[in-house]
């Protein structure tokens, strides 16, 4: 069974269609690319996916529910964690307690329990606790746990929004232009842990990503959009070599 | 000490410090000074209340004084109606309870007004918990038997130094306890980036919610202490003016820092009365004390932008006067 679904997704902003009748599946453990030319509507896929937009035609389900009118941190409840082109950390925050912040929802403990915080308080602090380290620890960030999140290197930033994301425990990952702004030797970097994300967490990925080098480079498919429609779809050797996307992104001659 | 049970040490000292001060204060302070150190500890209750709001949750509410209205009203009118004037334990008894119902009935307004009003952002949260705030006031001035605009009087005066201060420790023990748990992480990330906090599953109408209720709760019992001391309540004293002396001292002792807007509630309060009495050069101080005030307050935004401990952080001062070095970080790598 397919992990999401999109069907006939559209989304208007008045007179402009941002994003025309979409429909794409996404496997589980898939690595995907949704690539296209600047304002192709890209991001409002990802901002309908999470619940920020709601679509004004189509349907989403994820995992057999229904995602359209779902409000964003349901959306997240069930299993989507996202990035953002514009790195959207909780910059008073330390790196520890942004990523502490995805935890709050494996921690059931209500308003008078937050309060008088019995042992059953400790032990649940000192459980996530354990599990923040180790996931800092594998991106290598462990170092930087006690700063703050708004002083850190923009590389360093990037990776602190992903281990946040996944401390959701996600199934269907959501990044947002995650090279942008990299150089060459991070780039690289950056590719062999998308790959690792996927092997050691079990997740789909779907990544929205303008360097070529780094999507033909990881994605087993790839979606291309063009003026908000799908105009491609398939491996990236099948892609690389449409007509359309040529077209889409280096023009055609008369 | 094991960190696990500080908070609640800390308690007990706050309180064994409050009632060994109550001796000396109760003895050596005539009523006038009396009146404001209790006057300061109302002011600490109301700042630190309004700071989980807006400092710890960043939501700009101008109508804290409309909580405090209705705490007051509702706790004098129970005692003056239907408990009547009473003595020893059953008056402290019913102290707590009035106290009480005057923190509920106010948190349920917070529920009300809240849930409608946190829809919206910034200025325009500002604008519209503003006009609720002066809906309370008009409301309770039309109300008959609450003494349309004269009020409430003849409320007996409960309100000790110990009641005002035990009630300010219980709210530092909440407010310091719900930020170490996810409640705390839910505020400030809330106030972050609402987007971002959503993103990672963070119901951020709850936390603002659950922020406004708690803290239109313990302003509600800072209206029942004022009640109970003042023995005369009257719409007027819950003006836009008061929410907005409230929101001052939290802008001035730094968003978000309890120990900063505690300092400055107790200063803003302190302050007009103090200025009385000083002469300087043969001038009288008394004569223009609110331009002091207001020219302090000016020159403390330009200088101090952050609030007077806006950046202050209790434990790193702590490690600092103690010469241990900063927190390092886990062990392994």
């Amino acid at each position: 069974m397919s992990l999401l679904n999109l069907k006939n997704l559209t989304m208007r902003f008045g007179g402009l269609t941002a994003v025309d009748a979409v429909t794409e599946t996404i496997e589980p453990l898939l690595l995907m690319g949704l690539i296209g030319p600047n304002g192709a509507g890209k991001t409002t896929v990802f901002n309908m996916i999470t619940g920020v937009y709601l679509p004004t035609e189509g349907q989403i389900s994820f995992d057999g529910q229904n995602l359209v009118g779902q409000k964003p941190h349901e959306i997240a409840g069930t299993g989507i964690a996202r990035t953002f082109q514009n790195i959207r950390l909780f910059p008073s925050l330390s790196v520890f307690d942004n990523v502490r912040v995805g935890f709050n929802n494996a921690l059931s403990i209500g308003i008078l329990g937050s309060i008088l915080q019995p042992r059953s308080f400790w032990r649940g602090e000192k459980e996530i606790a354990e599990k923040i380290d180790h996931l800092l620890e594998m991106f290598g960030l462990l170092d930087q746990r006690n700063e703050l999140a708004k002083n850190l290197s923009y590389g360093d930033q990037r990776r602190v929004e992903i281990v946040r994301a996944m401390a959701t425990d996600p199934k269907l990952l959501l990044l947002d232009e995650p090279a942008a702004g990299m150089n060459p030797t991070e780039k690289q970097k950056l590719m062999s842990l998308i790959r690792y994300l996927r092997d050691e967490f079990q997740i789909a990925i779907l990544l929205i990503e303008h360097d070529m080098h780094v999507v033909m480079g990881i994605c087993e498919r790839i979606t291309v959009l063009d003026h908000g429609a799908k105009i491609a779809s398939g491996t990236p050797e099948e892609v690389k070599n449409n007509p359309e996307v040529v077209k889409a992104y280096l023009g055609h001659s008369e | 000490m094991s960190r696990k049970h500080r908070s609640y040490l800390y308690l007990l000292i706050g309180f064994a410090a409050i009632i060994g001060l109550s001796f000396p204060f109760e003895a050596g302070l005539n009523s006038y000074d009396m009146r404001i150190v209790i006057n300061v500890g109302i002011s600490m209750i109301l700042a630190a209340s309004l700071n989980l709001i807006n400092g710890f949750t960043g939501q700009f509410s101008l109508g804290h004084a409309g909580f405090m209205a209705i705490g007051a009203y509702t706790a004098s009118a129970l005692t003056t109606m239907v408990f009547g004037t009473t003595e020893g334990t059953t008056q402290e008894l019913l102290f707590l309870v009035v106290l009480i119902a005057g923190g509920v009935s106010a948190a349920i307004a917070g529920l009300l007004i809240g849930i409608p009003s946190l829809r919206l952002k910034g200025d325009y949260l500002a604008i519209v918990t503003l006009g609720f705030g002066e809906i309370i006031r008009v409301v309770l001035q039309n109300i008959e038997p609450l003494g349309g605009s004269l009020g409430i009087s003849g409320i007996p005066r409960y309100t000790t130094f110990i009641w005002t201060f035990g009630i300010l420790a219980v709210l530092i023990f909440v407010t310091e306890n719900l930020m170490r748990s996810t409640y705390g992480r839910g505020f400030l990330a809330t106030r972050d980036d609402e987007i971002a906090a959503e993103s990672v599953g963070v119901n951020t109408t709850k936390y603002k919610v659950t922020a406004f209720v708690v803290g239109a709760f313990f302003a509600g019992i800072a209206g029942g202490l004022y009640g109970h001391y003042n023995s005369l309540i009257r719409p007027l004293d819950f003006g836009f003016l008061k929410s907005v002396e409230i929101v001052v001292m939290v802008i001035l002792g730094g968003m978000g820092s309890t120990w900063g807007v505690l300092l400055a509630a107790a200063l803003l309060t302190y302050l007009p009365e103090a200025l009385r009495e000083v002469e300087l050069f043969g001038i009288k101080f008394r004569d223009f004390r609110m331009t002091i005030y207001a020219l302090s307050l000016i020159l403390l935004m330009i200088f101090r932008p952050q609030g007077l401990l806006g950046d202050f952080n209790a434990e790193e001062f702590i490690r600092k006067i103690r010469g241990k070095p900063k927190k390092p970080a886990t062990t392994e790598t």
